[in-house]
């Protein structure tokens, strides 16, 4: 598997995924393979995996059957694989998951300094470029709880790219946020897929689709329904699923 | 134009009450005849229970057993030669006091901080040795030292307030037991010898110094995933919990040697240091444990997510929400565990409240249970209520970034 990413191969590699949650078959063998530099966009009605997938890639959830491969490392029970997978892959939450007790400072270089063993003077200056990327370099001094939504997930974003991973992770990271908020989240997103960076984004924005998304994958009840470009789902839907779901999101 | 003078005319500024004494007393305690009532029954009831105490505190009272037995009360039977050594280390923790204050409460115009200030001040005009009035007045002047060093505000001296707090603790014992068995400086006095105040204090200290760091384990080993370690800190707390501490302090003189390696003896003042420790743990550790449930598990996955190890997340991210959740609490466990310290006086040890008793049974002094309960219980409530104070200064300072 190494060789193959050292080629240019898929930086994720998914075969047959399972998972349960006792009785209730959460996914029901997701293959996905992701190359390098390319953004994902997964949408799907509320209980369909779409959440439990992504979080499957960097071991929140265990996967109980099937083989997923990230960046040549191979998620086993094996702590220091998941430890190695963990600091090279970012993760955006729906409610941000800001360290409260921490300055945005503070919550940007914890983990480089601590994971990475970076001094601390370095870890500062990266995290205020960071801060100045996601637009809000000023606010390096307050505590999370006194930013608006929109500016505690840019900082959560920046808190992610402090590792300089190689593959972001997003799960619904606009969906608690108020609709003037949303937009400034999306426009550092957008800048971030720009960039190169290679994303999964689990998103029922269909404008950010639309603009970023290499390929965009439809779950429904643990599976995967429908997967092609913005354009082959937004114009040519083959599934009768897919078509539904999107005609109700996008009605109003 | 028109539209921008309606909005600013929109902006209303709130209504002002006027303040008047007549005004505030028919708002507060005569608004209603049922209002009325309880205002004067409340008053006559407060001026029933003052007026009979003060009667009694000047007239009746005898508080000669108080002043006779001061150095009782304070140090029990702490050699006098050696009394010097008290003082010192009381001396240290006024200038960490002091320069603590300056770091944290800033200014000294406080009710507290000017209290700190004078009475030692005042205490030094009762009619004392002079060698203890001087280190009255010594106390004052140290701590006002404190203070105009901690003024400062560097970080330095931030860092070196943090690591004596942590220093002066060992360095009271070493001063209060000494060094040498048989020497000419600081030589040992034994823990039989310690007694009052000094004792009561040594063993709250002792027991949150040891009882918080192994409640933390305990409420960590209740939640680990680990079913043996699980097993063992459910056992240990619930079996502690189930038995009163009086039982405990006996167990602890009569069964803690059966532990023990055979030679090893510890001393009674020990044994009931080892009691306390104990079973403040089990219910500390409950405590913890209901500040750990309170962090979401977002927070959890976003360590996690990050890369923290299971020990970094706990240390980093878990603990420090946890344990300022629970500061209230914390403190009003110490200040039980500071009152619960008297019930070593059952055992015989000669503590606050156990050197009351044995002055309660000299001759000269019987029939004086009022006075002596009395004073005690104004020691007992002036530190509970520093301790409280403390507390609140903390959730203050530390509340900043709060959700």
């Amino acid at each position: 598997m190494t060789n193959n990413q050292k080629n240019g191969g898929p930086i994720i590699i998914c075969r047959d995924i399972h998972k349960w949650y006792g009785h209730f078959h959460a996914l029901r063998g997701i293959n996905m393979e992701v190359n390098k530099g390319e953004v994902i966009v997964i949408f799907g009605p509320s209980g369909s995996g779409k959440s439990t997938f992504i979080r499957t890639l960097n071991r929140l959830e265990t996967h109980q059957r099937g083989q997923i491969i990230v960046d040549g490392i191979e998620l086993t029970h094996d702590v220091r694989h998941i430890e190695a997978i963990r600091s090279e892959t970012g993760m955006v939450f729906q409610q941000f998951n800001l360290f409260p007790h921490l300055t945005v400072m503070q919550n940007i270089t914890l983990a480089p300094i601590y994971v990475r063993k970076w001094p601390k003077k370095k870890a500062e200056e990266i995290a205020q470029q960071l801060l100045e990327r996601v637009g809000i370099p000023e606010q390096a001094n307050k505590y999370p709880g006194q930013l608006s939504g929109g500016q505690q997930q840019r900082v959560a974003i920046a808190r992610a790219l402090a590792m300089q991973p190689k593959i972001m992770l997003f799960d619904e990271p606009t969906s608690a946020l108020d609709p003037e908020m949303i937009k400034e989240v999306l426009d550092v997103m957008t800048e971030l897929a720009q960039s190169g960076m290679t994303m999964l984004v689990v998103t029922h924005e269909m404008g950010f689709a639309r603009a970023v998304a290499k390929r965009m994958y439809f779950f429904d009840q643990g599976q995967i329904v429908e997967s092609g470009t913005p354009d082959d789902i937004f114009y040519h839907p083959t599934e009768e699923r897919t078509k539904l779901f999107l005609s109700q999101i996008l009605s109003h | 134009m028109n539209i921008s003078r309606t909005q600013t005319t929109n902006v209303l500024p709130p209504p002002i009450e006027r303040f008047t004494l007549l005004g505030w007393l028919k708002k507060n305690l005569f608004g209603s005849w049922v209002d009325t009532l309880v205002t004067l029954f409340s008053i006559g009831f407060v001026y029933f229970v003052t007026a009979t105490f003060l009667r009694w505190a000047f007239q009746t009272a005898q508080w000669e057993v108080i002043a006779v037995n001061l150095r009782l009360f304070i140090i029990g039977q702490y050699p006098l030669a050696e009394a010097w050594r008290i003082w010192l280390g009381v001396h240290l923790i006024a200038a960490l006091i002091g320069l603590t204050w300056a770091l944290y409460v800033r200014e000294i115009s406080n009710i507290l901080g000017i209290g700190l200030l004078v009475v030692p001040l005042l205490l030094a005009l009762i009619d004392f040795s002079l060698f203890n009035r001087l280190n009255l007045i010594g106390l004052s002047l140290v701590g006002l030292a404190g203070w105009f060093i901690g003024r400062k505000r560097t970080a330095a001296i931030r860092r070196i307030s943090v690591w004596s707090w942590v220093l002066i603790f060992p360095i009271f014992i070493l001063l209060v037991r000494g060094l040498f068995p048989q020497g000419e400086v600081l030589p040992v006095v034994t823990s039989n010898l310690w007694g009052g105040l000094l004792l009561t204090f040594l063993l709250t200290v002792v027991g949150i110094v040891f009882s918080f760091p192994l409640g933390v384990l305990l409420a960590l080993g209740r939640r680990s995933e680990l079913p043996i370690l699980r097993t063992i800190s459910i056992i240990y707390i619930e079996v502690v919990r189930g038995v009163p501490l009086i039982t405990i302090l006996f167990m602890a003189q009569f069964m803690l040697p059966l532990f023990l390696p055979g030679g090893l003896t510890l001393d009674r003042v020990l044994r009931a240091m080892v009691g306390i420790t104990l079973f403040s743990a089990a219910y500390l550790a409950e405590n913890v444990r209901g500040g750990l449930q309170a962090i979401p598990h977002g927070q959890y996955e976003a360590a996690h997510a990050l890369g923290l190890s299971g020990y970094q997340t706990m240390v980093l991210i878990v603990l420090p929400q946890a344990l300022r959740a629970i500061i209230p609490i914390l403190v009003g466990q110490f200040i039980s565990l500071f009152k619960d310290t008297s019930l070593v006086a059952i055992v015989g040890l000669f503590d606050l409240l156990g050197i009351s008793d044995a002055i309660l049974a000299q001759p000269n002094f019987i029939g004086r249970q009022a006075e002596v309960y009395a004073f005690i219980s104004l020691i007992y409530f002036i530190f509970s209520y520093n301790m409280s104070f403390v507390s609140q200064r903390l959730e203050k300072s530390l509340g900043v970034g709060e959700r």
